[in-house]
């Protein structure tokens, strides 16, 4: 049989459940041995699901999952050579920790002495001597998670599965188990895959980090390209924190926001491109502008600051100050520094060219499928939207057509009466001058949408768009120029 | 102030228990201890245990009871089981089939169920006893039984399939002994009732078959006023089996959880 240097390959995973919904969308993966590989994503992104299909709890519905080169995607979890560290540690509550710890090998009919040894010998790599014949119940919350798994590495499995195995622990407790688990992970040698929600665990412990989202795998990277170079506003938004603008890529090595050039070390990108940008806030550097610097200005010599503001807030973190610096042509950026600034000073703002990081954007605006119906009206997303007449002229009744709108475009009604359509706002991210929304109708399409209004995660909006604001397009021969547009 | 005390709501139920349980528990007492005009004596407690009639159908209903029980739990069990652990979509409406007969009054059920006997020309007797016990008393197993395996945390299954377990190690090692406060609670509440039944006795032997509880009944009912010390002495004797039971019952129930 052909080795490979995988211990696991997941090859276009699907797992849709009975209500239709995916919970992995085509996903690949590929986990060398030895490695220490964190699942990264909000709930209810398809973590958990990959984790357990690796496991064995649940059966992909397309796609293969190898361990080892073999194909397990239908074996049965108790014959795979995986063991899993279960998010509420799962412990057996009538059994004691021996006996708990012990259950695999018993199962394997082993030596009494053999057995024993080996017990004496995982309580000790996870720290728990001495506590073999305690209750399980008896034990704290970090206690508990230790003998689970003690329970899980005794059985010497390939891959070790970790479900959010600190979820339930108290900050300072999960910091010493992180330490801890990536002691273990060097000395036993064994593949870690790790499922968590939390962006410092993952980058703490993981040679790699798969940042997930909605069932699709959004970005594959070590910790510092993860943080460093975001795939997209998503991976920017949730891990760490993060300034992200619109941006338009003047040409390769400049790009334009908050209406000024920027030297970027990115190319390719083309010209007059409309991309994101992501700068993190400890990258931006911040000065008082001084009455020298002013003098300067005045002088006609160029300032060393690129940006300029006025700082809004300023809050102790700990280690650095965040502050909120409002630039004199409307932008709102974040910025971390050691000094503190107070709200009203005068500064200026710089960011080095390796420290923008552009992006692509995902989509320029709105498109859905459309159908021209009579008295100058078009269906889509389910529902009938007014059009101009002169609009409506040019097509055909019954006619499939492209529909586009701008995100600035989008109406977002606070009563859901108001709107032709019901949604919910889903994901917001703040772009310097506005927010980018994403809004899910009641049938799950997506409408993405740029406002000034404040709107919170989860509220119901009604939404409506101007007539004179949907663009109809031809389906046939315009739509692959229009892409370009 | 003595009405701002919450436990002065308390008073109306204490009355009401001192009224209807523990004054009618100390008259059987007194009826026990004394004979017909009212003077101290063990002789009720003596009869019993010197009559070969009373304590033949003393053990004979608590073999009747045994056996009840154990059909009742392998009956039940499987059921409970499946109803907890298969995907059904409303396992609520698979349950409330199975509380359902409880709805009707036992008696009236019973009375169904000899009729059923003597529609398919079945004989009456020890086996028709047997039939119409178990039918009447296997909600009480089942629903303690899927209760604790519904409450059970399925991830304790799946941990013991992955640290290599087949299904039938899976039960045995985990899900059986994880139910077991569920079975200590079902076989309780067949038992104590079974002990201490008659209407069903009369009804599917025709009065063939006497039960300890026939026995006290005829005590009360047909033995007139005499009898009545004698009935609250096996009255006593059986309320002391069945608080036993449910001592050990309850006891094994609070070690296991």
């Amino acid at each position: 049989m052909q080795k490979s240097d995988y211990i696991i390959e997941v090859n276009h995973v699907s797992k849709q459940f009975e209500d239709g919904k995916f919970a992995l969308d085509d996903v690949s993966l590929q986990i060398k041995k030895g490695e220490f590989v964190t699942i990264l994503g909000p709930s209810g992104c398809g973590k958990t699901t990959l984790l357990r299909c690796i496991a064995g709890f649940q059966v992909a519905t397309e796609g293969d999952i190898l361990l080892n080169g073999e194909d397990v995607t239908q074996m049965p979890p108790h014959l795979r050579d995986v063991n899993t560290v279960f998010q509420k540690y799962a412990l057996f509550p009538h059994l004691n920790v021996f006996d708990n710890v012990a259950f695999g090998l018993k199962l394997k009919k082993m030596d009494k002495k053999v057995i024993e040894k080996k017990v004496k010998q995982a309580l000790k790599t996870v720290g728990m001597t001495d506590y073999e014949y305690r209750d399980v119940d008896s034990l704290s919350g970090g206690q508990q998670q230790r003998v689970a798994i003690a329970r899980a590495i005794i059985n010497e499995p390939e891959v070790l599965l970790l479900d959010e195995p600190l979820a339930a622990l108290d900050l300072k407790m999960r910091k010493d188990m992180q330490m801890e688990l990536r002691e273990m992970h060097k000395k036993l040698g064994i593949t870690f895959i790790y499922v968590t929600h939390d962006q410092e665990e993952a980058l703490t412990l993981s040679d790699r980090v798969v940042v997930m989202r909605e069932g699709k795998i959004q970005q594959i990277g070590t910790p510092t390209d993860v943080y460093n170079e975001p795939q997209n506003c998503f991976v920017a938004d949730f891990i760490g924190e993060s300034n992200i603008l619109d941006a338009t890529m003047v040409k390769d090595g400049v790009v334009n926001f908050c209406e000024k050039d920027f030297e970027c070390v990115d190319k390719g990108f083309g010209e007059d491109q409309e991309v994101d940008v992501v700068i993190r806030p400890e990258d931006i550097y911040i000065g008082r502008l001084g009455d020298e610097a002013k003098g300067k200005e005045a002088k006609g010599k160029e300032s060393p600051w690129q940006l300029h503001g006025e700082v809004q807030s300023c809050i102790f973190k700990g280690v650095h100050y965040e502050m909120a610096v409002l630039t004199d042509n409307g932008y709102e950026l974040m910025i971390q520094d050691y000094h503190a600034f107070e709200p009203g000073t005068n500064v200026g703002l710089l960011v080095k060219p390796e420290d923008i990081q552009v992006m692509k954007k995902e989509r320029l605006c709105n498109t859905f499928d459309g159908e021209v119906l009579e008295d100058n009206r078009v269906r889509f997303l389910d529902e009938e939207w007014d059009i101009p007449e002169r609009v409506a002229e040019r097509f055909e009744v019954g006619e499939e057509v492209e529909v586009e709108v701008d995100f600035n475009r989008v109406n977002l009604q606070d009563d859901e009466e108001d709107g032709v359509l019901c949604g919910e706002v889903y994901f917001i991210l703040y772009k310097g001058d506005h927010y980018h929304l994403t809004v899910r109708t009641d049938d799950g399409d997506d409408l993405y949408v740029d406002t000034h209004d404040v709107w919170d995660d989860g509220d119901r909006v009604g939404i409506r768009v101007a007539p004179s604001y949907i663009r109809l397009y031809k389906k046939s021969q315009e739509s692959g120029t229009k892409n370009q547009d | 102030m003595v009405f701002q005390s919450r436990s002065t709501w308390a008073w109306p139920y204490a009355l009401f228990m001192l009224c209807l349980v523990v004054l009618p528990l100390l008259l059987i007492a007194v009826y026990a201890f004394t004979d017909a005009n009212g003077s101290f004596t063990i002789q009720n407690f003596v009869s019993f245990f010197t009559k070969s009639e009373a304590i033949n159908t003393f053990i004979y209903s608590l073999a009747i009871a045994l056996i009840t029980t154990i059909i009742c739990l392998l009956l039940g069990y499987p059921a409970a089981y499946i109803m907890a652990m298969a995907d059904f979509k409303t396992p609520q409406v698979m349950a409330m089939l199975f509380i359902l007969p409880m709805w009707i009054n036992f008696l009236l059920r019973t009375i169904a169920t000899v009729e059923l006997f003597r529609m398919f020309g079945l004989p009456l007797g020890e086996g028709a006893l047997l039939f119409g016990m178990v039918y009447d008393f296997l909600p009480f197993m089942i629903y303690p039984i899927y209760n604790t395996l519904q409450k059970m945390d399925t991830s304790l299954i799946e941990a013991a399939h992955d640290l290599g377990a087949k299904r039938h190690q899976v039960f045995l090692k985990v899900t059986l002994p994880l139910s077991m406060p569920g079975i200590y609670s079902g076989i309780v509440m067949v038992f104590m009732p079974t002990v201490s039944t008659f209407a069903i006795a009369e009804l599917l032997t025709h009065n063939k078959v006497t039960l300890f509880g026939s026995l006290i009944q005829r005590c009360f009912g047909e033995g007139g006023i005499a009898m009545w010390n004698y009935g609250a002495a096996l009255s006593l004797i059986m309320l002391i089996i069945i608080g036993l039971t449910s001592f050990f019952g309850g006891d094994k129930e609070d070690i296991n959880r």
